[in-house]
């Protein structure tokens, strides 16, 4: 804990606005209910108003304020994703760990499936288990896990061959201890800084993605507030020179950008390299 | 001018870290003549390769020259651009790196990397740095010199490697050459090699050179003249006859005595008693092709086995045998009385914890995310179920024996250890499972020879005390005279000599004994004169090096 609070204080300013982003974030996230000055699917007025005192954002295409549904859109689209990674982190990592720890057939099937699976184009291949599955949130989360755990499975898996060829791995091995321990006690600790890394990357990739899949309809379902539907559903505001299409995707371009921001420090971080 | 090509004065280098300013240099004065070796010893941390890095005018990351003055060839290398620096680099001052396999490009040819400096900075032209490189591969004896270039570095031997690098060094006829340990990753055989041949170039060639080794017989082979270094202060200088027959610090005499280890002879082996490791006719194999061949080899408990022999000759791959690392393909095992299985999953956890490996790199032989208590206390929980405070004393107990202050160590990662520290801190884990076999894979070749001989006087102790049998790889013959009982000769895969030392250690040897034994070197400045002037009577003995 007080090495990660020193890692913290060497952070470049880049790094430090980036952490100042997600942390607001974070905070409109957990705080939406409180912060938000209407309901997020409460109908306060006529479609399409104009921003005024009463509504800083103006309303949407069903007369609901904006603002509170940004507020709210952070929570849903920062959760189900921060919960897709999570899930995805957790699977690819601990697949791809055994199957570079273990090697042999364990790996060569682990290995096959991850290929077949990345053969797909992602987003095809999420729009095709989502017609077979149905539009939940559920599915969403299971079939984007999926997905992206197979990046997550790569990543873990070169790293576990390469520590499982180091002498500490092979004198654990000859003590006989059992899987679990060389995975999570001697290869994961030194596979940390990548995989958390990584984590950050995914996070943004699966934000994306799922930004992307409510454009199209097929993400987060109404009338739950989430960004990348808000833009949809408000597109056409910006034929009339309308801002408030813009200021979803500009939260998601922003969150995208502060996440990238840290993750590259990390990365510098636990590869050594200097200026 | 004073007519020395390299002149420092004063220099002190600094390190800046966050807990302050740290002194890696401080008032080094030097000189360095045309057509002389300047040889630089030291333990590690000393600052030699910073010295040597600084008289190129060049500091490591985070470095800072605090003051002091570099005059090369009468240009303060300190007051140059960096531009004006860097292009001095390779042209006029060239540098050879510890490990060549690391230091080569292994994505391209030889000839390709070898003149991107000549070429590019000192205006050569292709043709003529190429047949510029052709020739110096000649004189440094390699062998298909026309045509080497043409590999990647993977394709050729570490000691060809050395060499190409040398020469790489020297295609644009630099003024100084700075050698860092060029031959501590070659075994002795190559070594041998590699130093007549940089000799006999930077002697023609009339270029100056400094020699930095940690290793003084070799320095005393290379340099006219020797500087000692510690701590980031000359200890003393002097021409290499005179420092060697009388040194005048403590220190000095201190690092010279430093060979003289022996280990006190054991009782002689009663023959009757059983073996605690029988090895019978046992072969292996790396894919197609066969490392170990047709191997017997007996352990006996409180007695040490050393395997000695050049680098391929398959004593590290006996040693992942008997660790059950590499299950052989024929022969049988037996170890106190019972069958010890091929494959390390397949043996019991007793065997398991009575045979113990200490790896040859203390660097990845310690997860470097473990505390050295957790390190050395795994084994106390995996194996004799100690947990708590148990375990807590007994860790204790295990660093104090192995010189260890418990209360300073124990809490510290392997980052924060030096070289032989860690070493110990492996030796500490492999007693931690009470063992009555020790597998030593070269376990001293990466440290330091006060720190080797340290940790050799720490093995025999424990052996003393403990009744351990060890299995001693090196490569290091001076280690074998010092601690074995018995000693094995390989060569490809097979043992070509074994016995007690006092038989394998003795005249008549055979040809493949005799060559190991010559070429370990020997603290006497004449010493590669006369194993050159021997050997040149009798070629073909040089290996296919």
């Amino acid at each position: 804990m007080s090495r990660a609070l020193e890692l913290l204080k060497t952070a470049p300013a880049s790094a430090r606005i980036g952490m100042a982003v997600v942390a607001g974030y974070g905070v409109v996230a957990v705080l939406a209910p409180s912060l938000a000055p209407y309901g997020e699917t409460q109908i306060v007025g006529l479609e399409f108003a104009d921003w005024s005192a009463q509504h800083w954002l103006g309303t949407d295409d069903l007369g609901r304020d904006v603002l509170s549904r940004l507020l709210y859109g952070a929570r849903n689209t920062i959760g189900i994703a921060l919960l897709t990674t999570l899930i995805a982190s957790a699977l690819g990592g601990v697949t791809g760990l055994a199957a570079g720890t273990l090697r042999g057939w364990v790996d060569q099937v682990l290995g096959r499936v991850v290929d077949v699976l990345m053969a797909v184009p992602s987003l095809i291949l999420t729009l095709l288990m989502l017609a077979i599955f149905g539009t939940s949130i559920f599915s969403m989360i299971a079939i984007i896990a999926v997905i992206e755990s197979t990046r997550i499975f790569r990543l873990a898996r070169s790293l576990a061959l390469g520590i499982g060829m180091l002498d500490y791995v092979t004198t654990a091995r000859l003590r006989g201890e059992g899987l679990t321990w060389i995975i999570f006690c001697e290869v994961l600790p030194n596979a940390a800084a990548p995989l958390i890394a990584e984590f950050g990357l995914r996070f943004c990739f699966v934000f994306l993605f799922i930004a992307t899949l409510s454009f199209l309809g097929l993400g987060i379902q109404p009338p739950t507030a989430d960004w990348g539907s808000m833009v949809r559903d408000n597109a056409t505001l910006i034929a009339y020179g309308q801002m408030s299409p813009l200021i979803p995707a500009g939260a998601i371009a922003l969150l995208t950008m502060a996440v990238n921001v840290i993750v590259d420090w990390l990365v510098h971080q636990s590869s050594g390299l200097k200026e | 001018m004073d007519g020395s090509l390299l002149s420092i004065r004063g220099l002190s280098i600094h390190a800046q870290a966050k807990t302050g300013v740290t002194e890696i240099l401080r008032g080094i004065d030097l000189e360095v003549d045309r057509g002389t070796i300047l040889g630089l010893v030291g333990e590690s941390g000393s600052g030699k390769s910073t010295l040597g890095l600084a008289s190129m005018g060049y500091t490591r990351e985070g470095l800072q020259i605090a003051s002091g003055k570099i005059l090369f060839d009468g240009i303060d290398l300190i007051r140059l651009s960096e531009h004006q620096r860097r292009s001095m680099r390779g042209v006029r001052i060239a540098y050879v790196a510890q490990s060549a396999a690391a230091s080569f490009n292994p994505a391209r040819r030889l000839f390709d990397q070898s003149i991107e400096v000549p070429v590019g900075r000192a205006r050569m032209a292709r043709r003529e740095a190429i047949s510029r490189l052709i020739e110096l591969y000649a004189r440094l004896q390699l062998q298909g010199a026309s045509t080497l270039g043409l590999r990647f570095p993977h394709h050729v031997s570490g000691g060809q490697l050395q060499r190409a690098m040398t020469a790489m060094a020297m295609v644009t006829g630099p003024d100084l050459i700075v050698f860092d340990e060029p031959t501590t990753a070659l075994d002795v055989t190559t070594q041998i090699e590699v130093l007549s041949a940089i000799r006999d170039v930077v002697e023609s060639s009339n270029t100056a050179a400094i020699y930095i080794s940690h290793d003084l017989a070799l320095v005393a082979q290379m340099a006219d003249r020797i500087m000692v270094l510690r701590r980031g202060q000359v200890v003393e200088e002097a021409p290499t006859r005179q420092m060697l027959s009388a040194p005048r610090e403590a220190y000095t005499r201190s690092i010279w005595a430093a060979d003289g280890f022996r280990a006190e002879p054991k009782a002689t082996l009663d023959r009757e008693v059983s073996p605690l490791l029988r090895l019978t006719a046992v072969t292996a194999w790396y894919g197609r092709s066969r490392v170990l061949n047709d191997v017997a080899l007996q352990v006996h408990a409180g007695r040490t086995v050393a395997v000695v022999g050049e680098s391929g000759s398959g004593k590290s791959t006996l040693a992942k045998v008997i660790a059950g690392v590499l299950p052989p393909s024929g022969g049988t095992m037996q170890f106190a009385g019972g069958v010890l299985a091929a494959g390390y999953r397949r043996r019991s956890r007793e065997q398991l914890c009575r045979i113990q490996l200490i790896a040859q790199s203390p660097d990845t032989a310690l997860n470097p995310r473990r505390r050295v208590c957790d390190s050395v206390g795994r084994p106390l929980t995996f194996y004799h179920g100690l947990r708590g405070a148990a375990r807590e004393r007994r860790m204790r107990q295990l660093l104090a024996e192995l010189d260890l202050d418990p209360d300073r160590y124990a809490g510290r990662f392997p980052g924060e250890l030096s070289g032989g520290q860690k070493q110990r801190v492996c030796i500490a884990r492999a007693l931690a499972a009470e063992p009555s076999l020790v597998i030593c894979d070269e376990v001293t070749s990466g440290l330091d020879q006060l720190v080797a001989q340290d940790t050799l006087k720490l093995l025999d102790r424990l052996q003393r005390e403990r009744g351990l049998a060890y299995v001693f790889i090196t490569h290091d013959l001076a280690i074998v005279r010092a601690i074995a009982d018995d000693v094995v000769v390989m060569k490809g895969g097979s043992i070509v000599r074994s016995g007690p030392r006092e038989e394998v250690l003795a005249p008549p040897y055979d040809p493949y004994t005799e060559l190991l034994l010559s070429s370990i070197p020997e603290m006497d400045p004449d010493w590669l004169d006369r194993v050159l002037a021997r050997r040149s009577g009798a070629p073909g003995l040089g290996g296919a090096h």
